[in-house]
């Protein structure tokens, strides 16, 4: 009996230094992508010369001009704005498939979101790119713009909403639906009262997985933006996002021009860090016991 | 524990992330090439430096090359024409690549013609605008000319097409025009030559510039875009040829000495017909065959 115990003791701490092995591998390569972005960035960084992104005039690196500013407020704007549009959207097709509908709509919906998924984003791009963008055109050109950009990536992020929300949802605790039943409250006083709020740890944190989608998103950006470097001012402003920067110019880039191309990336991966730690901070203090 | 599942979820966020850092490890090696082989025979060893509108196109070259030629390893590398000037002359390159032909100041270095490279103005098939001066072109990108019809079109807004900068047609327009790249007011800024295209077949208001091959080709196969002349002369590969076209230049090999050796053989290789599909790959105009 003690022999077998201490086996099982002893395949739990295998078992354990194996994963945080793992772990430390995944941590290893991010300090990894860390460090060689810094050392990449490095000439522009130096110095405190790195003050130039956010005060130089424009984005001509050729003529060393290297102004980030610009390229950050147009990823927010993408990012947020196609979360807006796709929060409510992905939150009430993931209520309906859970509570709402019929199995023999709510199974095919379900994989149909799940299809979403799936498409790569350079079909979305190709998509907007010979559709969405010729038919903004007609309202207001040049028809690739902000608001292309954003109904592409709502488009896109939508099923990651979706699927996580209701995996959320669909993971509380059924003691929850029946003492709601108990207490006669109706469907629509139960989700709002009850459902959501236990449920909003594991919302937010799909809503931040897309978001993080979002501001990584490259290629359809890069087909619809219009890419443009300029503070956006209105939904039809064409804009440039920081990592379609990086696609569009890193081929062709040589010295102050190319670091600065890797500090793009690096600011990228600080507004990510940004997300995350604000997220986590959201998440910790809506604790409820239901996660 | 709760530290743990705190990293955890940073560290789940950054995976968005980290697709793009790959995306930039993979780049990061794009700027010096290497085209290996197997066999080892003889250990000749070229080095290629300069334009990095040549660089694309001389690694294919030096691929073939190498395939026939087994212990021969080419190196290429990137860095602008002047480098490859440059290190030609210094010896640190045994072959330099130039998108221009040298100046007056350089004479004293051989430079061979691989490849001609040409641009011209695209607009949207539905245009009426049958030719554009080069003033008009220039007021057009700087923002003076805002509508069509002012240079004879109909009521509609310009949407101006520009290059992404360091691209080397983008070099080659703004020199053409006597620009710089923060004159122009651009609608939409485009990546390569296929997403200009597509941009301004879907944009009846649209003009931008893009390689004559790759246009030529896509106007040849229904895409409702038209390639205005220049100066006159129409654009077409038939007219860089004949090096009548005035957007265009050549590609070019430089050297110190008269080459000799397998250097020579690499050039007379790049300039024969062996690599003409290299060339049309790549949207250049390949001066090999015979004019018809």
């Amino acid at each position: 009996m003690n022999k077998s115990v201490s086996q099982t003791k002893d395949i739990d701490w295998w078992f354990g230094m194996a994963l945080s092995l793992l772990m430390g591998v995944a941590a290893l390569l991010l300090l990894l992508i860390i460090v060689f972005l810094t050392n990449e960035a490095w000439p522009v960084l130096q110095g405190g010369s790195w003050a130039q992104f956010f005060n130089a005039d424009g984005w001509y690196p050729l003529e060393n001009k290297l102004g980030l500013l610009p390229m950050l407020w147009a990823t927010l704007a993408v990012s947020f704005g196609a979360l807006i549009l796709a929060l409510p959207l992905g939150l009430g097709s993931a209520i309906f498939i859970e509570y709402y509908a019929p199995k023999f709509i709510g199974k095919p919906f379900s994989s149909v979101v799940t299809l979403l998924a799936g498409i790569p984003s350079v079909v979305f791009g190709l998509w907007g790119l010979t559709k969405l963008v010729p038919l903004i055109n007609n309202i207001h050109p040049p028809g690739a713009s902000l608001l292309a950009a954003v109904l592409v990536l709502a488009l896109m992020i939508l099923p990651t909403i979706t699927l996580t929300s209701r995996s959320a949802l669909s993971s509380l605790p059924s003691h929850l639906l029946q003492n709601s039943a108990a207490l006669a409250l109706s469907k629509k006083s139960m989700i709002i009262g009850v459902l959501i709020p236990s449920a909003l740890r594991g919302i937010i944190g799909g809503v931040l997985l897309a978001l993080v989608r979002a501001v990584g998103e490259t290629m359809a950006v890069l087909m619809v933006a219009g890419n443009v470097v300029q503070t956006p001012t209105g939904l039809f402003d064409p804009v440039r996002v920081l990592t379609a920067n990086i696609a569009l110019e890193m081929a062709y880039a040589t010295d102050n021009h190319r670091a600065a191309l890797f500090a793009s990336g690096l600011l990228l991966m600080i507004l990510v860090f940004c997300v995350a730690w604000i997220a986590s901070r959201l998440s910790s203090g809506e604790t409820n016991g239901y996660d | 524990m709760r530290l743990f599942s705190l990293f955890v979820k940073v560290t789940t966020a950054i995976g968005g992330s980290v697709g793009v850092a790959t995306f930039l490890v993979m780049l990061s090696g794009a700027t010096t090439f290497h085209a290996t082989t197997l066999h080892a025979k003889e250990n000749t060893r070229l080095v290629l430096t300069g334009s990095s509108t040549v660089a694309p196109l001389a690694l294919e070259m030096a691929k073939r090359f190498e395939k026939s030629h087994p212990g021969v390893r080419i190196d290429v590398q990137t860095g602008g024409s002047s480098r490859g000037v440059a290190d030609a002359r210094a010896g640190r390159a045994d072959i330099g690549m130039a998108s221009r032909s040298l100046k007056q100041s350089e004479s004293d270095l051989f430079s061979y013609t691989i490849a001609l490279d040409g641009i011209t103005i695209i607009l949207n098939k539905d245009n009426p605008v049958k030719t554009l001066s080069n003033d008009q072109i220039r007021n057009i990108y700087t923002g003076n000319i805002k509508n069509w019809n002012q240079v004879g079109g109909r009521d509609t807004r310009i949407t101006v097409v520009n290059k992404a900068e360091g691209r080397s047609t983008l070099e080659l327009f703004l020199h053409h025009l006597a620009l710089k790249n923060s004159d122009i007011k651009a609608s939409v800024v485009i990546g390569d030559n296929q997403q200009g295209i597509k941009t301004v077949s879907g944009n009846p208001g649209a003009i931008g510039y893009v390689s004559v091959g790759a246009a030529e080709f896509e106007a040849d196969y229904g895409t409702p875009i038209k390639l205005l002349p220049m100066g006159g002369v129409d654009a077409t590969v038939e007219t860089i040829k004949h090096r009548r076209f005035p957007l265009s230049r050549p590609l070019n090999f430089i050297t110190k000495q008269k080459p000799h050796g397998m250097i020579e053989k690499f050039i007379l290789f790049a300039q024969s017909t062996v690599v003409n599909d290299l060339i049309e790959e790549q949207y250049f105009v390949s001066l090999a065959v015979p004019l018809k």
